[in-house]
């Protein structure tokens, strides 16, 4: 009860859930208002906004609805955002706690590996990954996931290497427990708080990866995305700026609100933390 | 089985510390007959945590041998030392560090009887409320984390997982030093009924000479990781003939009515 | 015997999840200057509870009611100029008039200060000395808390302390501006007991040199009873006992303190083991 008080006191947290809130809204009611394709052609091309009201935010080049478009596109940037981060913070978090717990040459060989993913930088990691293994959506998601785990694995193994030492865990082993179900039945549970901290902003970046990629044309060909409808308003950018700033509003604000969201809800469950 | 439950020998530790090599442990031995109870006495840093750790494999000694109910312990390794833990259990000072913050009473006692095989999966509610009722608490607790009890019905819990697995020798480091003094009577008690009744031996590591009186049979004192002095538990402390444990004795808080009764 | 600090009607309250729970319950008593005063209880006695409500050391979170009395002995004031802190937050000042001592001294001293810069700055705030003198009085104090090689102890930081060498500067730091009152709240809790009972005899040489009252807070009725004059039982924030330590230890008046009386575990004891008849 309390946290959730302390929460809506924040009004840049309740700011970034009320328009995280509205775009999930619109991702999921995204095939309810525009059932059909949205990359069917709806009307006269360049069509600009609120001029006729059947097609509010007006038409692209080929004359496809961008409100459509920017619906359907949301799907996408969620869909992304979200499961590239599962992934990352899901991987990351087994390998640190397999490095953190096992220690010596395990921990060594897993982190020279981490160390190496992260000297790369992520964007080039998921360009040349979708460039060599095809557009698609799946591949997408790895790509952006193949950059971003390091940090969670990171922060994953300098928690365990802590909590290790705490005696619960000499417990479990007194009692016989195999030490994979002492890493992750009793560490890995413990060690979750400050790595879902990062969760955050690793959806904002996972989500800004996802519309550079598109941008670039590497995204999956038969979705909508909004760095795709960045790049296709690029061509017009001077007569018809308005296709290349709705999404990249829309984007902004996703990326915005994410991250206050996630702000929040990490300093609530700080302040319990540090109180109990 | 012939000879004692535990036999230690020669047990040495040693710590690097700022370029210097300290033994925290050094070449220790003692026994354990079956169902007796031997305290481990001294101050911080004689050694006596130590030897409880390297009990239990926790951490590995630099020399020496452990034989427990006649077979090499310190040789076991992966699943023949898992199995063998079974006899042979501890319980920690502090029993909310002694337990997965998140878990529950019945979690807690659920993972030895399921480790070990000591019960289905059907029959081990059952089990965990026998094991509760042991120990003197009730089986309704079983729902209850951890974090919601009394230090006291924790530190039950934790020798209600101790004895899950029916061991012959358990290892208590420190096991009553946190708890109210009201609580650690009844704690005391606790462990000498279920001593009595299924003949299980004690290492029973403490600080404090009193406790050690009231529990123990036997004492070895401990000082900078060498036994100073041994023996029967009422002849060391009622007339120590080392000097740590001279000191150790003066040092004991005594309440006066002691002379009042004497007057 | 004039009374260095009063306390009437005291009862204190934490918030915890929204709901009310009384640490301290209508507590009255009286510490007499010089007087060596125990107060003894179990964990959610409220003994600790007390000590941080004279010292002004209280959460904001809590509500306290009733009145702590703090009566200055000094002579410019004179005994019947009571100040009601609770209401005048001007006196007394921890650190100047009350010294205190926690169970944890790496809690309680700053990890990555010099020994003797911790003590030289509590004389130097509440004292008003100079830098120079602030640390010669940092030096005797690690000479009278008897702390081998002071000279050396003044430069050295925390960690290179053992705990009880630890304890004893957090003693030199709370006595360093010669407060009236030393509060020592399980001071001794986490020490084992040869160190323990160095620490004791050291606070008690100390007291009695300087003049101070002491409020020794523990569980330990045994301990209490060789260091107090005085001695009050304390139990779900109710005082249920209270009287002169001879008193106490050997007519005491209310159940639970016979309880702990008969809990505590001395080297006279007859042994549980023969008591059960194996």
């Amino acid at each position: 009860m309390s946290p959730l008080r302390r929460f809506l006191r924040t009004p840049e947290a309740i700011a970034g859930a009320v328009f995280l809130a509205a775009l999930f809204a619109v991702a999921l009611a995204a095939p309810l208002f525009f059932p059909g394709d949205p990359q069917a052609i709806a009307g006269p091309a360049l069509l600009p906004p609120f001029k006729d009201w059947s097609l509010p935010l007006g038409t692209d080049r080929l004359g496809r609805d961008v409100l459509a478009e920017l619906f359907h596109g949301a799907r996408t940037s969620l869909a992304v955002g979200l499961a590239a981060a599962a992934a990352a913070l899901a991987v990351g978090a087994v390998i640190g706690t397999l490095a953190g717990f096992a220690g010596g040459l395990v921990d060594e060989v897993l982190m020279r590996i981490t160390d190496a993913f992260q000297t790369v930088p992520a964007f080039l990691l998921a360009l040349a990954f979708v460039s060599i293994v095809g557009p698609s959506l799946g591949v997408v998601v790895v790509a952006i996931a193949l950059g971003a785990w390091t940090g969670p694995a990171r922060v994953a193994r300098a928690e365990v290497l802590s909590i290790r030492e705490r005696d619960f865990v000499a417990g479990a082993r007194v009692i016989g427990m195999h030490p994979l179900e002492i890493a992750f039945r009793e560490v890995l549970p413990n060690a979750l708080p400050p790595v879902l901290a990062l969760s955050s902003v690793i959806v904002a970046a996972a989500i800004l990866t996802e519309a550079a990629l598109s941008f670039l044309g590497l995204g999956d060909p038969n979705r909508v995305t909004w760095g795709g409808m960045i790049a296709e308003g690029r061509a017009v950018l001077r007569t018809a700026p308005f296709l290349s700033i709705i999404p990249g509003v829309a984007l902004v604000l996703t990326v915005l609100g994410v991250y206050l969201t996630g702000e929040g809800v990490v300093e609530t469950t700080a302040v319990r933390r540090s109180l109990s | 089985m012939s000879g004692p439950l535990l036999a230690v020998s020669g047990l040495t530790k040693r710590y690097r510390r700022g370029g210097k090599i300290i033994a925290a442990v050094d070449d220790v031995s003692f026994h354990i007959e079956p169902g007796e109870t031997l305290a481990l006495a001294g101050p911080s840093g004689s050694g006596k945590s130590t030897i409880a750790r390297l009990m239990l494999r926790l951490i590995e000694p630099d020399a020496g041998n452990i034989e427990f109910e006649g077979s090499e312990f310190l040789s076991l390794n992966g699943a023949a030392l898992r199995d063998r833990r079974a006899r042979l259990q501890m319980v920690f000072q502090d029993p909310l560090a002694a337990f997965n913050p998140r878990a529950t009473v019945a979690r807690v006692l659920d993972d030895p009887l399921r480790i070990h095989h000591i019960a289905s999966r059907a029959e081990r509610p059952r089990r965990i409320a026998a094991l509760l009722e042991r120990v003197g608490l009730s089986p309704g607790l079983a729902g209850r984390a951890i974090h919601e009890i009394s230090g006291g019905q924790r530190q039950r819990v934790a020798i209600a997982r101790a004895i899950a697995t029916k061991p012959s020798l358990v290892v208590l480091d420190e096991a009553v030093s946190a708890l109210d003094v009201s609580v650690r009577a009844q704690i005391l008690r606790l462990l000498l009924d279920l001593q009595r009744e299924e003949r299980i031996a004690y290492l029973f590591i403490s600080h404090d000479l009193g406790v050690v009186r009231a529990i123990a049979h036997r004492v070895a004192i401990l000082d900078a990781g060498r036994i100073a002095e041994s023996g029967d538990a009422r002849d060391v402390i009622d007339a120590p003939q080392s000097a740590i444990g001279k000191a150790l004795v003066a040092a004991a808080p005594r309440l006066p009515r002691i002379e009042q009764d004497a007057s | 015997m004039t009374a260095l600090l009063s306390i009437g009607d005291l009862s204190v309250t934490y918030r915890r999840d929204g709901a009310e729970v009384a640490a301290l319950k209508h507590i009255s008593l009286d510490v007499a200057t010089g007087e060596r005063f125990a107060i003894i209880g179990e964990s959610g006695s409220g003994k600790s509870t007390l000590a941080l409500a004279i010292a002004g050391l209280l959460p904001a979170s809590s509500r306290i009611e009733g009145r702590i009395d703090w009566v200055p002995p000094s002579p410019s004031r004179g005994a019947k100029d009571r100040q009601s802190f609770l209401f005048r937050n001007s006196l007394p000042l921890g650190g100047r008039d009350i010294g205190f001592v926690f169970q944890d001294p790496s809690a309680s001293i700053d990890p990555v200060m010099t020994v003797g810069k911790q003590i030289a700055e509590v004389a130097h705030a509440h004292l008003g000395l100079a830098w120079r003198d602030a640390y010669t009085r940092a030096r005797d104090l690690l000479e009278r808390v008897r702390l081998p090689v002071p000279d050396a102890a003044m430069r050295a930081y925390p960690h290179q302390l053992s705990g009880g060498q630890k304890q004893r500067v957090a003693i030199a730091a709370a006595i360093a501006a010669s407060p009236k009152l030393l509060i020592a709240d399980e001071a001794t809790s986490a020490l084992d007991t040869i160190v323990q009972a160095e620490i004791v005899a050291l606070i008690r040489q100390l007291v009695a040199e300087d003049g101070m009252a002491l409020l020794f807070i523990s569980h330990d009725i045994a301990l209490a009873a060789e260091l107090a004059e005085s001695i009050a039982v304390f139990r779900h924030g109710e005082l249920v006992e209270f009287g002169s330590t001879a008193q106490v230890v050997s007519a005491p008046r209310h159940a639970y303190t016979r309880a702990l009386l008969e809990a505590h575990l001395g080297l006279d004891v007859e042994p549980l083991l023969r008591q059960t008849g194996t």
